[in-house]
Parts: structure tokens; C-alpha cells; sequence
């Protein structure tokens, strides 16, 4: 079947994209519309004594302005967090109130204090700025190692050293003793750099209020509007869900950045109803740098104990992770359940425990952005396995090998049980495509002309598609992580597949149709996608955490298993036969070993004419199913990294770039490689240049692209792909996700190979002065000496 | 408000706008031409390329009424009959994800091979990453962006 499972099947929604005819927020236009625009703080942190809004009200075409004390008194909700954590010493995390617009403080730079609603963009933005606010400026804390310390400014003035949570996961006292008894402790500090998501369609919102019917409509760049509905609705009192309906079109990208119900749709959202106008609000960049939730920004210090024969022993990690001015929506589970969990890489570690401090700052919410905690847990492993491989004097690849979890299930120390992988293989194919036993001799050529080559490896382990609900549940999830899906053949025969999940990217219309067509036999052509409508999708969980092959393809593969099972009794009855001697393929349904048979549309006709029905049988033929995850899955992986290095100006160049993946089973593979491609240059671009930088003030200095670097073409090579397959034996088709790997896997094999080329550590972003200054410190004689 | 008259994707338009109409916000708003995005104010991302007069323009940069008597193409102008090949090189090699990228993507991949071509040079793989400084790519890092590009070169 050439548009079925495992085909390269070209996407079917490229069209609309490559002729300009997509459909995203801002190219949408509704009746009666205005333009929203947000009065946003330029301090980091300061108490808001006054409003005067006079001057920008007397602007001819300012519809309105709107300040927090008049949501408040209409009852809309404070901005929640969806996790609970508790604190090891079993208090429940610190959460300070966030209003969608500030009523008391502003707490980062571009906090939201007013919306201007006005005839023009333009004039919008204008009034906005001439909204007077009197503030009064306090000290910020900003640095996340420093947040909690005694004296510092408080975020919240309730919440003591600026501490939201104090976790803990793992066996301290058991990991305290192994350490002891190790014959070889590597320790390392490291910082995971901030960063900022950049989705290149910046967030936008329309909202339509309809006074007739009292019902609200939400366009919005979200990758996952029932969510976004829910929490609209049962939290934010912006209207009930039945008169609610969000729409979340071609998005042009999300990364995590899109999960969140940010203040500007719930501000719209109310404002719209209060002004009787259509309210409209597209972020410009600037504004996407200084609200969009930040992501990483962990300062970490760990320490991990082998035996003398190079097994690990005990494994222990301090971190401390800044969530900014408010708990965002998975802001309090990124930097735990998402981190601390993974932490035992694909190794074999008796003991280990992990202490999380989460701090707030007066800084942008910090949540979950493409990979989310499992790339920080992957830096801190791999990080200090190969420091630890280079002070034991062994090959970093055997020492991995040495401590490979060989044997599935397995339970870790930290709560995962990693269901299935072959790490050999994976560490075998990369090494083999990178040529690594051709590295000596690139090495010396590269030094024959002055210039530092290395090798740095990454063998990771990821937790996704997320998640199962119960499991979820008892660690703190505020919602279930199922998905759902609905299959509606049509009496002509052709399908309709509803989808909880959303693509803003991904190739959705494209793989999901691709289960169809492979199930039943018929041209992918006959199979449309429906997806991103509260109106016209059942209720779902939406796209993120790489859950929408395992989770909503699981979903869509049990409602075809009903379908299926309908079909062949329809057929069964039809042709006079048994059941069990029905086999649908090819597009039609035949008893077997005969030349009796039903086309497709036949069987679609039948099953609405419904004329001759198996007795008790309800007509038509559509199937709903809800798929739970019984475990996580569990993608791994080995990248290779080889860069070459200009020690006289620092300049890193990425000369190879092996991704080796076993996603367990792949539905196209066109597409999947597109999801490395595109996470691994996420990975360069953290390891290399992106980081986003406040200063002791709390201004944000990298507000745009002329400040915050981001990977261009011809920052990044090609690359080599490779896939193992040990499936999934969690869902129906053993698929494991692959949308966060790349992410998740390059940042530390980018750093170990600078590491290996320059043979001293290295932050990141590994900028040219950085790696320059680097080299130049190793290279300076001792004082001593 | 200054009356302005170009040709837009071959058709003669004429209208009276505001001075600090940029061509991006002219194409979109007033023609409701929105395959031209705007992803930055900084001039960085390239989502806005067109051409104008044969050359790529970031839309952004311009002031619509600088235009005057300008011929200006944009995404939705380019192919001829189904799709240029430059846009039908995306879609075989998935040069594209949540595309919105893509329209300056495609704008400036037709302007490198045309000027390429011109200047009878090689449009090898360094030189179109190199092209491409001013195009910023969030979903596909520019893998099949570049594999695309040099599949269309060979079929313009």
C-alpha cells in the first residue's frame, strides 16, 4: 500500500502553504472588528499606584481602555497552574496570584497592565503608549542563583525567598552511600541557558463576542484549543464551555509556546463582550521576546560516584530552576516529572537522587518549550559522563556501553520504567555513520591547519506521549493526558478522522491519514483530517510532549478497530457470510478465497441506507474512541556531533552531525526526519549561540532578532539520519514519538564535541568568544609555575 | 493619506493609504493578499520576501507608497498554471512544516536561482545556505529547505 504505515508519503496540506492560501489568526477577519493593543510594564518589578488612561481615551477612534480591577470585578479568574508539586518537607508549592491584566504589581518587563481597543492597529499601539501609569519602582530579583538567597526582592510579597517549590525524587541517603564507597566521583556546574521558544507566526487572538446568543468565539494560535476551552471556562469564568468555541487554524508553529492560556486571549476574550466589538491582537516580536514563556534556565551541580570497574554507583544532582514572575501552565512540572525522572539516562544506576529548588524572578513565566526538563536531565547526564569517561581515562562510548540498561522492563530509581530499547544498536548505527574510527585521522588533518577538531556524543532517553492519566493524576497532573479520535465514513465511502490533536506542523492531514488508508486500503486522497475546532472535534488533549503519533494515532487506531469490526458485519450480513471470513483490503471487503465482494462505497451506502442491516444493528458508520496510555513511551537515541574550531577567533563550525533515533515504528518517514532535523538545529541553536539575557535590572536585552541569535542556514550542516526500532509495546502501533528528540539530544553533543576539540569546559551558548576565551584560559601557563 | 498605483501579481491596483503603510501591511490589509507573514519587526525573519521589479524585498521594509508604478509579486503570484517549481521542489523534498516560513522561503529561492542563473554561477549548497542569511526557518532547520532549493535550480 503505497500511502500507508511506513511510507514517504508527501503531505497533503502543502498546498494551501506553498500558494500563500493558509489560514492563520491574523489572516482571518471578522465583522465589526477592533484592534487590541496592551499597555505592558517597562519595569521589572514595581507597584502600580495609579492609571490615567484620559490622554489615550481622547484619541479620536479609541474605542476603550480596560485595566485588571475591572476583570476582577466581572470575576474573571487569576491564571492557574495545571501541576501540583509538593515540597519535600510535604508542603504544597507556593503559587502567587497572576491576574491576566496586574491589579497591585507588575513583575516582569512586559507584564500586562491595560488593553487600549481602538478602529486601527496602529492607532492602538499609539494609545497604548499613551497611557499614563505611575509606578513605583522596586529593587527585581532576577538571577536564578540568587534568587532564593536571604535579602533578596520579593516576587510575591507572600512567598518567602521567592521559593515556589523544594522537590526532591530519588533515595538520598542510598545515593549519599554509594557515593561514598565509589573508587571515582566526577563532579561538574553547569547552566542551562535560557531560551526563548520562536515560533516565527507570533501568538494572536480574534475574539467575537455574539450578544444575540451570548456565545464567544476564540480564534487563536493554540496547540490545543479544548484545552484552551476548558480553562477559559472552568477557571477564567470567561463564559461556560457551550458558549465557547476555539478555534485554533493553521498555526505556524508552536513548541510549546502555543500550550498556554496566555492574558491576552482571556483579555480579548472579556473585552470583546464589554465593548460589543470583535477584538483582534497579533504580537509583534518584540512583544512574542517579552510575554512568550521562556524555557530551561536551570543552574545545576551534580556529582555521580563509579565503582573500579566503571559502573556507576550513585548519582546525585542539585538544581535550581527559574520559573519566572508566575507558575505557568506546566511551568511546575517541566523542571520535576519532566527532569528529574529521566535522570538515569539509558544507564544502569543503583542510587540517585535529585533536589529541585524552583525560584520565582521578575522575569517572564518560564514553562515547557520543545523537549521540556528531559533536555536539561540530558545535559547534566551526558555532560558528566564524559567529563567522567576523560578523568578515568576511558573511551566515552565504552563507558556508556559499560552502564547500558540491557535489560526491559526496567525500573530506574526515579519512578520511570523504561518499557523497551536496544541503546547498542542506536551508539553502533551512529558510530558507524559518523565514521568514527576515521576521527583520528580528521583530527590530525584539521590540526595540520591550525584548526581543533572534536567528537562529542549524546546518548539520551526521553518520556513521552504524554501521559497516562492516572499515573499523571497521582503525581500532581491537573488534567488526564488521554486523546481522542472520531472516524466518520461517509456514505460515499470516503473518511473523516476528528482529531483531539492538533498540527501546527507536524503533517497531521498527511500521517494520520496515512492509518486509514493503510487499515482499509483506499487512495489517501479519501481521507481528510479534521482538527483545531471546539465546534466540529470532540474534546481533546491537543499536541505537545511528542503524544500525538503514540497517544492520538492510538486513539485513531481503536476507532478504526470499531469501525472495522462494524464494516465486516455489515459485509458478513450483506454477502451471506461468516464474519471471521471477511478481509478488508485494497478498498473493498471480500469473503475470502472467493470472488464475492463489496467496494468501499458500497459498504458506506449500506451502512446509511441501512435497508438491510444485521438485526439490532444502528445505522450509519462513525466511531468515537478515548486512548489512555498505560506507561509513557520511551524514545532513545545516539547523536554525534563533529565540529571543527577556529582556536584563533573561537568560531565553532558543525562539520557532522550524526542523529541515530529509535522511535520504535515509523508512519512516515519523510516527516519524522523533518522533526530531527528541525529539533536538532533547535539543539545547535541553544549549544551555539541562543540565549536569552536580562540584566541586573530585570531589562530584557535579547527583545529581538537583532539581539537573540538564531540558527540560519548556514549555521548548520546537513545531517545523517539513522533509525533503530524497538517498538512501543504500549500502544497499538509501538510508536514512540519523535517530535522532541532532536531538542532533547543535540544541545550536549554539540558541547562534548567543543569539550573534545578545545579540552576544557564550556557554557553555553558556546559563542565564539566564550569557546575563544576558553581556549585561551586552558592555554595560559599556571601561576604557580 | 497619499494615492498609490502598482501592479500586484499582474493586475493594476490603486488605492489611497497612509504614508506609514508598509508593502506588508498594503498587501495584506488593504489587498487581503495575507500569503505574505510578518514574523518580526526587526527586517530579520524573511517571512514577508517578494519581489518587487524582479528583486526580493523583504515587504516590511518598504513604504507602500515609495511603490509607485512598482510591479510587485508575491506568493500567491508566482505559478503558473498548478504550482512554480520552486513551490512543487517544497513539497517533494518537505521543505516546509507549519509553513509560515515558507512564503519567503519560496520568494527568496525563485530570486537566488533567477539571479544565479543571470550571472551563470553554481547554486551549490553553501551558496544558497549562504542566500538564505535572511530567511529565519523554526521547524525544518533548513535541511530540506536547501535540498529543495537545489532540486528547483535545476528545473528553472
Amino acid at each position: 500500500m503505497s500511502d500507508g504505515i511506513g511510507a514517504r508519503v508527501k503531505r497533503k496540506e502543502d498546498k494551501r502553504f506553498l500558494l500563500g492560501k493558509g489560514k492563520y489568526t491574523d489572516d482571518i477577519r471578522v465583522e465589526n472588528q477592533s484592534y487590541g493593543a496592551f499597555v505592558r510594564s517597562p519595569h521589572a518589578h514595581a507597584r502600580i499606584k495609579g492609571i490615567d488612561a484620559s490622554a489615550a481615551l481622547a484619541m479620536d477612534g479609541v474605542i476603550a481602555v480596560h485595566t485588571g480591577p475591572e476583570l476582577k470585578a466581572d470575576g474573571i479568574g487569576d491564571i492557574i497552574t495545571g501541576w501540583a508539586i509538593t515540597s519535600k518537607n510535604g508542603e504544597a508549592m507556593k503559587i502567587g496570584a497572576w491576574s491576566p491584566l496586574a491589579t497591585e504589581k507588575v513583575r516582569y518587563v512586559g507584564d500586562s497592565v491595560a488593553i487600549v481597543i481602538a478602529e486601527t492597529q496602529a492607532l492602538a499601539r499609539l494609545a497604548a503608549e499613551a497611557v499614563e501609569v505611575d509606578y513605583e519602582v522596586l529593587a527585581p530579583a532576577v538571577a536564578t542563583g540568587k534568587a532564593m538567597n536571604p535579602g533578596q526582592p520579593l516576587v510575591h510579597d507572600e512567598i518567602a525567598n521567592n521559593m515556589c517549590f523544594d522537590w526532591e525524587v530519588g533515595d538520598e541517603a542510598k545515593t549519599d552511600a554509594g557515593l561514598a564507597g565509589a573508587a571515582h566521583i566526577t563532579e561538574i556546574s553547569l547552566i542551562n541557558n535560557r531560551l526563548s521558544p520562536n515560533a516565527i507566526e507570533p501568538r494572536s487572538a480574534i475574539a467575537v463576542y455574539d450578544d444575540a446568543e451570548d456565545h464567544y468565539t476564540l480564534y487563536s494560535t493554540s496547540q490545543n484549543p479544548h484545552v484552551a476551552r476548558l480553562v477559559l471556562s472552568a477557571f477564567y469564568n470567561v463564559a461556560p464551555e457551550h458558549k465557547l468555541r476555539v478555534i485554533a487554524p493553521d498555526v505556524g508553529g508552536g513548541f510549546g509556546s502555543k500550550i498556554y492560556i496566555y492574558p491576552e486571549e482571556i483579555t480579548c476574550l472579556w473585552a470583546s463582550m464589554k465593548t460589543g466589538r470583535s477584538v483582534r491582537w497579533t504580537a509583534e516580536r518584540s512583544e512574542s521576546f517579552m510575554t512568550d514563556a521562556h524555557a530551561r534556565d536551570h543552574v545545576t551541580s551534580a556529582k555521580i560516584g563509579f565503582d573500579s570497574d566503571g559502573k556507576i554507583v550513585g548519582f546525585k544532582v542539585d538544581t535550581i530552576a527559574n520559573i519566572g514572575a508566575y507558575a505557568s501552565l506546566f511551568a511546575t512540572a517541566t523542571p520535576t516529572y519532566l527532569y528529574g525522572t529521566l535522570l538515569s539516562g539509558q544507564y544502569e544506576m543503583p542510587a540517585i537522587y535529585c533536589n529541585v529548588k524552583a525560584v520565582y524572578t521578575n522575569t517572564v513565566p518560564v514553562d515547557a518549550y520543545r523537549g521540556a526538563g528531559r533536555p536539561e536531565a540530558t545535559y547534566v547526564v551526558e555532560r558528566i559522563m564524559e567529563k567522567a569517561a576523560r578523568e578515568m581515562n576511558m573511551d566515552v562510548a565504552e563507558l556508556r556501553r559499560k552502564n547500558f540498561i540491557r535489560a526491559f522492563p526496567y525500573q530506574t530509581e526515579v519512578l520511570l520504567a523504561y518499557d523497551a530499547g536496544d541503546f547498542d544498536a542506536v551508539l553502533n548505527m551512529a558510530q558507524e555513520a559518523a565514521d568514527v574510527a576515521g576521527f583520528p585521522a580528521r583530527k590530525a588533518e584539521a590540526a595540520s591547519r591550525g584548526k581543533m577538531r572534536g567528537l562529542g556524543y549524546s546518548c539520551f532517553i526521553e518520556a513521552c506521549g504524554l501521559a497516562p492519566s492516572a499515573a499523571a493524576g497521582s503525581l500532581g497532573s491537573g488534567v488526564g493526558l488521554w486523546e481522542s479520535a472520531e472516524v466518520r465514513v461517509n456514505p460515499v465511502g470516503t473518511i473523516e478522522i476528528l482529531t483531539g490533536a492538533h498540527s501546527h506542523g507536524q503533517g497531521h492531514e498527511t500521517t494520520f491519514a496515512q492509518l486509514a488508508a493503510d487499515r482499509f486500503g483506499i487512495p489517501i486522497d479519501n481521507v481528510a483530517i479534521v482538527h483545531g475546532d471546539t465546534d466540529k472535534v470532540q474534546f481533546g488533549m491537543g499536541t505537545y510532549g511528542s503524544r500525538s503519533g503514540p497517544v492520538g494515532m492510538s486513539a485513531v487506531m481503536k476507532a478504526l478497530d470499531k469501525v472495522e469490526a462494524k464494516v465486516k458485519k455489515i459485509v458478513a450480513h450483506s454477502l451471506e457470510a461468516a464474519e471471521d471470513d471477511i478481509v478488508i483490503e485494497g478498498g473493498e471487503a471480500k469473503i475470502a478465497g472467493t470472488d464475492k465482494k463489496m467496494a468501499w462505497h458500497e459498504i458506506g451506502l449500506a451502512a446509511y441506507m441501512a435497508h438491510n442491516l444485521p438485526e439490532g444493528m444502528e445505522p450509519g458508520l462513525k466511531e468515537t474512541s478515548f486512548f489512555d496510555p498505560v506507561n509513557f513511551s520511551f524514545p532513545s537515541g545516539c547523536f554525534i556531533c563533529e565540529v571543527e574550531i577556529d582556536p584563533e577567533t573561537g568560531v565553532t563550525q558543525i562539520v557532522q552531525f550524526v542523529a541515530a533515533d529509535d522511535f520504535g515504528t515509523i508512519i512516515n518517514p519523510m516527516i519524522v526526519e523533518g522533526q530531527v532535523h528541525g529539533g536538532v538545529t533547535q539543539g545547535i541553536g541553544q549549544a551555539l549561540m541562543e540565549g536569552v539575557v536580562y540584566d541586573d535590572d530585570g531589562q530584557l536585552l535579547t527583545g529581538s532578532y537583532m539581539d537573540y541569535t538564531m540558527p540560519r542556514a548556514d549555521d548548520v550542516p546537513s545531517y545523517t539520519i539513522g533509525h533503530g526500532c524497538t517498538p512501543s509495546p504500549n500502544n497499538p502501533l509501538g510508536l514512540k514519538g519523535c517530535g522532541e528528540a532532536g531538542a532533547i539530544g543535540s544541545p550536549v553533543a554539540v558541547i562534548n564535541a567543543i569539550v573534545d576539540a578545545i579540552g576544557t569546559d564550556v557554557e553555553m551558548p558556546a559563542t565564539p568568544s566564550r569557546v575563544w576565551a576558553a581556549i585561551q584560559s586552558s592555554a595560559m601557563p599556571q601561576a604557580a609555575e | 493619506m497619499t494615492n498609490v498605483s502598482m501592479t500586484v501579481n499582474g493586475k493594476a491596483v490603486n488605492r489611497d493609504i497612509p504614508d506609514t503603510t508598509l508593502l506588508s501591511e498594503f498587501l495584506r490589509e488593504e489587498l487581503r493578499l495575507t500569503g505574505t507573514h510578518v514574523g518580526c519587526d526587526t527586517s530579520q525573519c524573511g517571512a514577508c520576501v517578494v519581489h518587487v521589479d524582479g528583486k526580493a524585498v523583504k515587504a516590511c521594509t518598504a513604504l507602500a507608497v515609495s511603490l509607485e508604478g512598482s510591479a510587485v509579486t508575491t506568493v500567491e503570484g508566482v505559478a503558473n498554471g498548478d504550482m512554480h517549481p520552486m513551490q512543487t521542489a517544497f513539497n517533494e523534498h518537505h521543505g516546509l512544516q507549519c509553513g509560515f516560513c515558507t512564503p519567503g522561503m519560496i520568494m527568496t529561492g525563485i530570486d537566488m536561482v533567477n539571479r544565479y542563473k543571470a550571472a551563470g554561477k553554481k547554486l551549490d549548497e553553501a551558496a544558497i545556505r549562504d542566500e538564505l542569511e535572511g530567511n529565519i526557518c523554526r521547524c525544518t532547520g533548513y535541511h530540506n529547505i536547501v535540498k529543495a532549493i537545489e532540486d528547483a535550480a535545476a528545473k528553472m
